[in-house]
């Protein structure tokens, strides 16, 4: 009986040593959970933010930069704030703003430090340092926050802010896995484009660090470290000087201004009126700022140049009587009078010549260049003859980018609108069932045709290089110049021979020195090549447009001015861009007195009594619209309504003498388009 | 010198071996254990006998004192003073409630300079030698009542006076001295009962009383049933049922007494046991912290001092009672191999030579050896990886702490030196 007692008692020792060690086993080889366990125990990421790329500008003036700034943290356990009353004083915060963030760092953790207050500037951290000795237990990081030198360019460079819940999921759709919540990216603008390079790299560090969190050195001599890589330098093309200037003439006035130098395509100047100051929303201020201008009536937030939408007017003549030259249906010295065309013209009777219409922008000379670009093919049926002869227009007008994007280095870029046969046999419901009677209107820029400044400028520049444009970019180079994508070296060629140039610039130079252009805009040394164009407004005044490049010979700058609710043209933008071409050929104006009247000029009163116009029936639909909508959703949208009522406008009921209105730029949604035209 | 040749030669030197591979590898431990690798102590470094690892090699070297000094010592003392030396320390288990120091809530410490006894670790080894002792009288015989109830009364007395002093971990162990008994011819039905209750006691636990009370009856039914039908009369149904019906009220009992007599904090120990993810950062905290400690250290661990739930601090107690935590971590489970190996090694052989024991006096203090290191080894090691509830009892000859070294080298090594004498201990009985 020992024997078997002794036996029971061995038995039940190792009965429990296999299970100990079964369990063991389990423990330590099967289960990998206590790995991660003891890794988040015990193993601190830090990340260390990259220094963001710099921007300069075409003549290396550093123009978006980063400041250092100061946040100051609190470490709870380590926190005594004796005055708290002073305390407040001295940052500028309510006592109820201290409570919260001191309750809310408290319950982060008690031992490590949190954010209490970000982005101090050099000047304030300067104030309160002395005081700091009073206060144990916070401490300043030091954090850097964007600048930018130059509040004229803001919708162009965009600005940098806290990533989006909708952006980081698409981000992550995309399959990119680098950002983070609490990361900040370029939000617009070119910040937005060259976010890639301009961002960097973010380094990580991993500390090892005791169960009060306290840090006990790098975790395997930093094996698993990696250094942060800065972001890299962009070098834009825009000369800033020029781009403050078009800026401050735009003072007072909606629109825009876009200079190209066409023998690059690099953008000179980019300008967005009205415009904010970008360093505000990458501050503390970011969500006061932004929220103040995202209901501006005038919406600044919007960058005009390549996503606004216009129609181009008069200006678009000049595509016109090229696209009738390089067909042959006209020759320079074609002529036509004012008979039988259901236009008013105050051009005074009869254009003689290409040059003389132009000159003149008479509406009745380029109905009948339309006509014969339409019904000059070997249809007989005028419906087909207006279906083929649409085509090829199309295809010829869409070569000077008008309908496409052009590719321009910013996000939204807007395609516009051209009218194509597809387009029209929609509106008409069914093939065959138009012709030139039913679409005259788009002969002379108006109708269908939506375009956006910057392709007007592109279009300037294409006459400028007598028949060839390189896309419109920002960026001349990525930390060097001539480091970009090759799609902005190469030359684009509009499809039309260059002898067919020479008149209509001619035609330009007529516009400026007698023709539809104040006397002012006109420079002695430097001659300017432009067009004017106006665009009708139900609303209230015209938009005024002016396309332009110079000098003449070897054309060194070319320029498009929309100015909202101007005017006239040729009064209105064309002394406008005369200014900037004489800022950017001489580097300085001489007119000062004309330059000091054209800055403090005002169109806003115009601008406004429009937009009240137009908002007053859905005033309340666009207040609910605009709470939660980003600016891309609200201008997708903007699009999408701008093309419907079109579509509703160009019904073929509508009016035949008038002119059709023209659509308000960018805004306002849900505005009503009087039918017009009638047959 | 005659003797000593003698005891060198007639030493095992087995356990021997078993026991010095367990000092050492409990010292590298604890110096990993407490190891901070900013400040690392080396032995000649000031400052370095403040740390326990420095205190612990001082611990280890008086206990070569002792050990030599137990050899040294005649072996019929152990047997002739078995009852003075009972009686002894039941005198400073008493003095201790008197005189003593608190020390983390426990009233069970002596203090002399900046070392601490504790008067109730060596009381498992006195009362080891009373039970001997009394076992080992001439017509003792466990079957019997009488001589069940004094063994009882020799076992009961120590736990009660280190319950007074607030060790609860300590008392627990005294439940060991049943594998004693049971080898010693208590009737199989004690230990059987007894890990009936602590079945029930875990059953009622993790089920409602509800689904006991249903499984209890399906049981019972089930033995009925199963019975041979000459066996199945009415006394022996009605005995079963009234088994059945007693394990009903002691899992009620279980429950209320749980509710109502255990304080908050044991109650928390309890329920950890069975739900490990329950109020992770208090109770839960230590438990969780130990697994993870132990689990990440894989199959070979992180290597010596490259531990970082040791380094810093995550585990709680680490060089006392989670030392095996440090096995764990850093040597992974070749080391929790090895260690638990080097237990079963020693206990087997304990029983191997407790058997080969002439007198009963040696066998029963043998067998009272091996249930107290059992007890320990299932304790203190099941606590670590979640199988047992965190009870603070020492792992012997590796957790960090003077009292546990000493008592634990002296209750091993007055066996070892029974047994080197075993063949002049012919028994007088
Ligand atoms: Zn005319």
């Amino acid at each position: 009986m020992d024997e078997i007692r002794k036996r029971f008692i061995q038995g039940f020792i190792i009965l429990i040593a296999i299970l100990y060690i079964g369990r063991l086993f389990y423990l330590q080889v099967i289960d990998e959970t206590y790995k991660l366990d003891a890794q988040n125990n015990a193993i601190r990421k830090i990340v260390q933010v990259p220094f963001r790329g710099l921007i300069y500008d075409r003549n290396k003036k550093l123009i978006v930069y980063n400041t250092p700034v100061y946040d100051l943290y609190i470490t709870p356990k380590k926190a005594h704030v004796q005055d708290t009353l002073k305390f407040c004083r001295l940052f500028d915060i309510t006592r109820s703003e201290f409570d919260s963030l001191t309750h809310l760092a408290r319950i982060y953790s008690p031992v490590r430090p949190s954010l209490f207050l970000r982005q101090l500037s050099k000047e304030e951290y300067a104030r309160v340092q002395d005081a700091m000795v009073d206060y144990p237990g916070f401490s300043f990081q030091i954090s850097s926050l964007r600048t930018y030198q130059s509040k004229g360019m803001a919708n162009a460079l965009g600005y940098v802010g806290e990533i989006s819940p909708e952006r980081l999921l698409k981000e992550q759709e995309k399959g990119n896995e680098y950002y983070r919540q609490g990361d900040y990216v370029g939000v617009t603008g070119l910040e937005r484009f060259y976010e890639d390079e301009l961002r960097g790299q973010r380094g990580e560090k991993y500390v090892m660090v005791n169960s009060r969190g306290v840090e006990k050195g790098p975790f395997k001599n930093g094996e698993f470290d990696r250094e942060p890589v800065a972001g890299k330098n962009l070098i834009s093309s825009v000369d800033i000087a020029l781009q403050d200037y078009a800026d401050s003439l735009m003072q007072h006035k909606v629109g825009s201004v876009v200079a190209i130098e066409p023998s690059s395509g690099e953008i000179l100047a980019m300008v967005s009126a009205p415009t904010y100051d970008p360093s505000k929303l990458s501050g503390r201020t970011f969500s006061k700022y932004f929220q103040t201008l995202n209901l501006d009536p005038l919406h600044p937030l919007i960058n005009r140049p390549p996503s606004a939408y216009y129609r181009p007017g008069s200006t678009f003549k000049l595509i016109q009587a090229l696209i009738g030259l390089q067909l042959g249906v006209i020759s320079p010295s074609t002529g036509f009078g004012h008979a039988g065309v259901p236009m008013k013209c105050h051009c005074g009777g009869t254009s003689s010549s290409i040059q003389l219409g132009i000159k003149n922008s008479c509406n009745p000379y380029f109905y009948n260049v339309f006509k014969r670009i339409i019904y000059n093919n070997k249809e007989q049926n005028l419906f087909k003859k207006s279906a083929v002869g649409l085509q090829r227009w199309n295809d010829m007008a869409s070569k000077f980018g008008i309908g496409q994007e052009l590719g321009i280095d910013l996000p939204n870029e807007t395609k516009g609108k051209l009218p194509s046969v597809e387009y029209y046999d929609k509106v008409y419901k069914g093939p065959l069932r138009w012709k030139f009677s039913n679409i005259y209107s788009v002969g002379i820029g108006e109708g269908e045709i939506v375009i956006n400044p910057l392709k007007m400028a592109n279009v300037a520049a294409i006459i400028a290089n007598r028949g060839w444009y390189v896309r419109p970019h920002l960026v001349k180079g990525i930390n060097e110049i001539g480091n970009i994508d090759n799609k902005y070296k190469e030359h684009i060629s509009a499809g039309i021979d260059r002898r067919h140039f020479e008149p209509v610039i001619e035609g330009m130079v007529g516009a400026v020195n007698a023709g539809t252009v104040a006397a002012e805009a006109r420079l002695s040394d430097i001659q300017i090549c432009g067009k004017t164009g106006t665009s009708q407004n139900k609303h209230g005044q015209d938009h005024a447009i002016f396309i332009a490049f110079a000098p003449r010979e070897n054309p060194k700058i070319a320029i498009a001015v929309f100015i909202e609710n101007a005017g006239f043209g040729g009064t209105h933008s064309a002394p406008i861009a005369s200014l900037c071409i004489e800022k950017y050929l001489k580097g300085k104006v001489e007119r000062k007195a004309m330059e000091t009247r054209w800055m403090n000029k005002s169109y806003l009163a115009n601008v406004l009594s429009a937009k009240s116009a137009s908002a007053r029936p859905n005033k309340e639909v666009k207040a609910t619209v605009e709470k939660d909508s980003t600016i891309e959703d609200y201008q997708l949208r903007n699009l999408k309504e701008e093309l419907f009522k079109l579509d509703q406008a160009n019904k073929p009921k509508a009016p035949v003498f008038k002119i059709p209105m023209q659509p308000q730029a960018v805004l306002p949604k849900n505005q009503k388009i009087a039918p017009k035209k009638t047959h | 010198m005659k003797r000593e040749e003698q005891i060198s030669r007639n030493l095992d030197w087995v356990t021997v071996l078993i026991y010095i591979l367990c000092v050492v590898a409990g010292w590298l431990n604890i110096y990993a254990a407490i190891y901070n690798p900013e400040h690392p102590i080396w032995i000649f470094d000031d400052g370095f006998f403040d740390t326990n690892s420095g205190k612990q090699l001082i611990w280890i070297g008086t206990t070569v004192l002792l050990i030599i000094a137990i050899l040294v010592i005649d072996h019929r003392f152990y047997d002739t003073f078995a009852f003075p030396i009972y009686g002894f320390f039941l005198f400073m288990l008493l003095a201790v409630l008197v005189v003593g120091t608190e020390v983390k809530g426990s009233h069970s410490w002596f203090r002399i300079g900046s070392f601490q006894l504790q008067p109730a670790e060596f009381s498992k080894m006195a009362t080891c030698l009373a039970l001997a002792k009394y076992l080992s009288t001439p017509l003792t015989n466990l079957s019997r009542f009488k001589d069940q109830l004094n063994v009882a009364i020799i076992i009961a007395i120590p736990p009660i006076l280190i319950l007074a002093s607030n060790e609860t971990g300590v008392a627990l162990v005294f439940a060991s001295f049943l594998i004693l008994l049971y080898r010693e011819g208590l009737p199989g039905m004690y230990p059987a009962i007894f890990l009936a209750v602590v079945t029930l006691f875990i059953l009622s636990l993790i089920f409602e009383e509800w689904q006991i009370y249903i499984g209890l009856a399906v049981v019972s039914a089930l033995v009925v049933w199963a019975m041979p039908r000459y066996e199945r009369k009415t006394k022996n149904i009605l005995a079963i049922l009234g088994v059945a019906f007693c394990m009903g009220l002691f899992v009620t009992g279980v429950d209320w007494a749980i509710n109502n007599v255990l304080k908050e904090h044991q109650r928390n120990r309890i329920r950890v046991l069975v739900d490990p993810d329950f109020d992770r950062k208090k109770t839960g905290y230590n438990v969780r912290q130990a697994k993870i400690a132990i689990g990440s250290g894989g199959l070979l661990g992180k290597g010596y001092l490259q531990g970082t739930q040791t380094k810093f601090d995550f585990v709680p107690e680490q060089s006392t009672d989670f030392i095996f935590c440090t096995v764990g971590e850093e040597f992974g489970f070749a080391g929790s191999l090895t260690v638990v190996g080097l237990f079963i090694g020693l206990m087997l052989r304990l029983i191997y030579l407790a058997d080969r024991q002439k007198s009963r006096f040696a066998r029963v203090y043998g067998y009272g050896v091996v249930s107290i290191i059992f007890f320990h080894f299932l304790v203190n090691i099941g606590m670590t990886i979640g199988l047992m509830p965190v009870i603070g009892i020492p792992l012997p000859f590796f957790s960090y702490g003077g009292s546990s070294l000493w008592s634990f080298s002296i209750l091993l090594f007055i066996f070892l030196k029974l047994d080197a004498h075993r063949s002049q201990m012919l028994s007088r009985w």
